[in-house]
């Protein structure tokens, strides 16, 4: 019989939250342990960061000078690169550092500033290495990682689920708050995944999933001002968990002004 | 009047018709229960009118109507406390019968590497929807041609239908999104109904549209309706009809649609579209669906796992390597010249009965009637 494929869940720049997607995925978990073995897992209390692997999950953005070293070495001894999470796919909420001066920031709020080394901005895992394929989510779940694990281990790649929330909220029949409420719902810019969580507790999306397919972030911006939202307001409804995906970047730019 | 209400309107006074004094209106409850029905009926939820499981009149939205407009559904307080005394809500009855989202079979492997398919078992409850909208049931029809009348009977479909009860209530006070009068389908509930009724401020005038419907107005007994309280209940459907303020340009869209692929308001109105999809889903006729499988994470077994798609996502026109429609212009254009163009190929008239949902539900409030008229050589 062959070997159990293996895999390793390392952490860069993140609040670990994407990592509870295995750890509260109670007998679930254990099924995984039985098709896989996990050879890193620090959460878990695996560590071997250096052994090589099938499948290297990672969680979290690039985000200090050992980051890059770091990325690089996993890479190389990983067959599958997956990133997991808001930050490892697109920067996280840290990357709101790029459009901002890095070094004022930590001067703000650091009173011993020199025992930070971090670098000037948080980027994409797929900034700095290839990337086979990309979870999105702020955190990613329990069901969306399971199916990307049983999918690269029939030998395919994942099925990447991009369409937009309005289509799973539709689904489960959720009336549409921004409709009916006139709130300024990311849904129809945003990436399927959470099974259109918000909306289904009667408030408005923000986009923790990223970017979905042929998003028109200028068209919903427009509607967003059309709701009586301020330029301002409207460019923080773009620059948040995801604030680095390109096309919520652009939004983010035009309406807070730094386009003029 | 009835050259308003169009030819598919009948002539309400060669029907015989009922009389359902409001405070006798629970008994239709009791009756439909005694048949072994689960009433479904209109409920204000979340700030819209939704169909849900209702056993009383007492659940019925009371003095309450709906002002609808493009990208906007407000729930507002109307005089007289009617409990139909709106248009409708976000959903007609296509959930009920085209599931949003079902398993249609499970796979599993054995030991020695067998496959078994297994389909779901489908054993739908009974079903009495009250309420429903003479554009609903137009829709219905289609979805009826398009689910069981073609070459594959859609057995899912088929047996939740089998099911199916329908207490229509006619329109008396459309939204300002409705235009059913353009396309002929409404406001009076014509036909695929097996009870309609008309409110009026002190009941609702009854008709049976079918045996069953007959057998319970029947077992109610039930005087006929005055010769006043029919005419008053013609003539508000009527007035409803004269409030209509949107229309198609034409019921045959077809050939102008074809003949226009290359017009600039394609271009215009993908700059404003979403492509978000909440058009095709809210719309009662679209059927577009995908199909994944939903595999055990052990890998033994598989769900076979049916869905809501639309013309609006990336996956509705991906063929091997190529997506067909990538932009927003492509795929609007596959809605309106499918919905209003080949429809008419496909099921002999347009896909569109009028119900103003994809109006009213469209995030960015973009206007299927205002679309059209600018493609047929008018509008703004
Ligand atoms: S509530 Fe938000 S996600 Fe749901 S349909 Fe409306 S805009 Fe889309
Ligand atoms: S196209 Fe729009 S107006 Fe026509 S039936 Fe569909 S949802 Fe209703
Ligand atoms: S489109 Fe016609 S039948 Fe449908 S809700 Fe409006 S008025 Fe009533
Ligand atoms: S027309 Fe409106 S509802 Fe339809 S896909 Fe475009 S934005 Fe969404």
């Amino acid at each position: 019989m062959n070997p159990k494929p293996k895999i390793a869940v390392h952490k860069f720049a993140s609040c670990d939250g994407c990592q509870l997607a295995f750890l509260n995925a109670g007998e679930k978990f254990l099924e995984l342990a039985q098709l896989v073995e996990i050879v890193h897992f620090v959460e878990a209390g695996m560590v071997a960061p250096d052994r090589p692997v099938d499948i290297a999950f990672i969680e979290g953005s690039i985000s200090t000078p050992e980051h890059l070293d770091h990325i690089r070495a996993i890479r190389g001894h990983s067959r599958f690169l997956v990133t997991i999470g808001a930050c490892a796919t697109a920067g996280g909420i840290q990357a709101l550092r790029n459009l901002a001066d890095a070094d004022e920031w930590i001067a703000g709020v650091y009173a011993q500033p020199r025992y930070i080394r971090s670098l000037a901005t948080s980027t994409p895992v797929s900034h700095h290495v290839k990337v086979d394929f990309e979870l999105w989510g702020c955190p990613v779940n329990t069901p969306q990682v399971m199916a990307a694990i049983r999918q690269l281990l029939f030998g395919v790649m994942p099925v990447d689920e991009h369409d937009k929330v309005c289509m799973d909220c539709k689904r489960s029949q959720t009336v549409c708050v921004m409709v009916t409420q006139g709130v300024p719902c990311m849904g129809p810019v945003t990436r399927t995944g959470c099974g259109a969580i918000c909306p289904r507790f009667g408030r408005d999306c923000y986009a923790c999933y990223g970017p979905a397919e042929n998003a028109n972030s200028l068209a919903l911006g427009r509607r967003f001002e059309g709701l009586g939202l301020m330029p301002d307001a409207v460019a923080r409804r773009f620059l948040f968990i995801n604030n680095a995906a390109p096309v919520f970047a652009e939004a983010g730019r035009r309406w807070s002004g730094a386009d003029d | 009047m009835d050259t308003i209400l169009g030819p598919e309107c009948m002539n309400s006074n060669e029907k015989i018709q009922g009389w359902m004094p409001r405070e006798r209106f629970d008994e239709l409850f009791g009756a439909l229960s005694a048949l072994g029905y689960t009433c479904y009926g209109p409920q204000v939820r979340d700030h819209a009118i939704v169909y849900a499981r209702i056993t009383s009149s007492g659940e019925l939205p009371r003095g309450v109507t709906d002002a609808q407009q493009p990208g906007s559904y407000r729930l507002t307080h109307s005089e007289g406390g009617r409990w139909f005394d709106w248009a409708n809500g976000p959903q007609a009855l296509k959930p009920l019968l085209f599931a949003p989202r079902e398993s249609l079979w499970r796979v599993a492997r054995d030991a020695q590497g067998r496959l078994s398919f297994t389909p779901a078992a489908e054993r739908p409850a009974k079903i009495a929807l009250i309420g429903a909208r003479a554009c609903d049931l137009a829709a219905l029809r289609l979805q009826d041609q398009h689910f069981l009348e073609g070459a594959y009977v859609d057995e899912a479909y088929a047996a939740r239908r089998r099911n199916l009860l329908v207490v229509a209530v006619n329109c008396t006070r459309p939204a300002s999104t409705c235009f059913c009068v353009s396309t002929g389908d409404g406001p009076r509930a014509a036909s695929g109904f097996d009870i309609a009724l008309t409110e009026l401020d002190d009941g609702f005038v009854a008709e049976a549209g079918s045996p069953v419907g007959g057998e319970i107005l029947g077992t109610l007994v039930f005087d006929a309706a005055s010769r006043v309280q029919v005419k008053d209940a013609d003539e508000a459907i009527a007035q409803g009809a004269q409030q209509q303020v949107r229309s198609l340009p034409s019921r045959n869209l077809r050939d102008v649609l074809f003949d226009n692929l290359d017009h600039p308001r394609w271009d215009d109105v993908a700059a404003r579209c979403l492509s978000c999809g909440n058009c095709t889903s809210v719309c009662p006729t679209c059927f577009c669906h995908r199909e994944t499988e939903e595999p055990q994470l052990d890998g033994t077994a598989s769900g076979h796992l049916r869905e809501w798609d639309s013309c609006f996502t990336q996956g509705h026109s991906y063929i091997h390597g190529l997506t067909v429609r990538a932009a927003t212009r492509e795929r609007y254009r596959q809605w309106l010249t499918h919905k209003l163009g080949s429809w008419h190929d496909q099921y002999g008239r347009s896909g569109c009965v009028g119900c103003g949902r994809c109006i009213a539900w469209c995030p960015v409030g973009i206007d299927i009637a205002e679309e059209a008229t600018a493609l047929h050589g008018g509008g703004k």
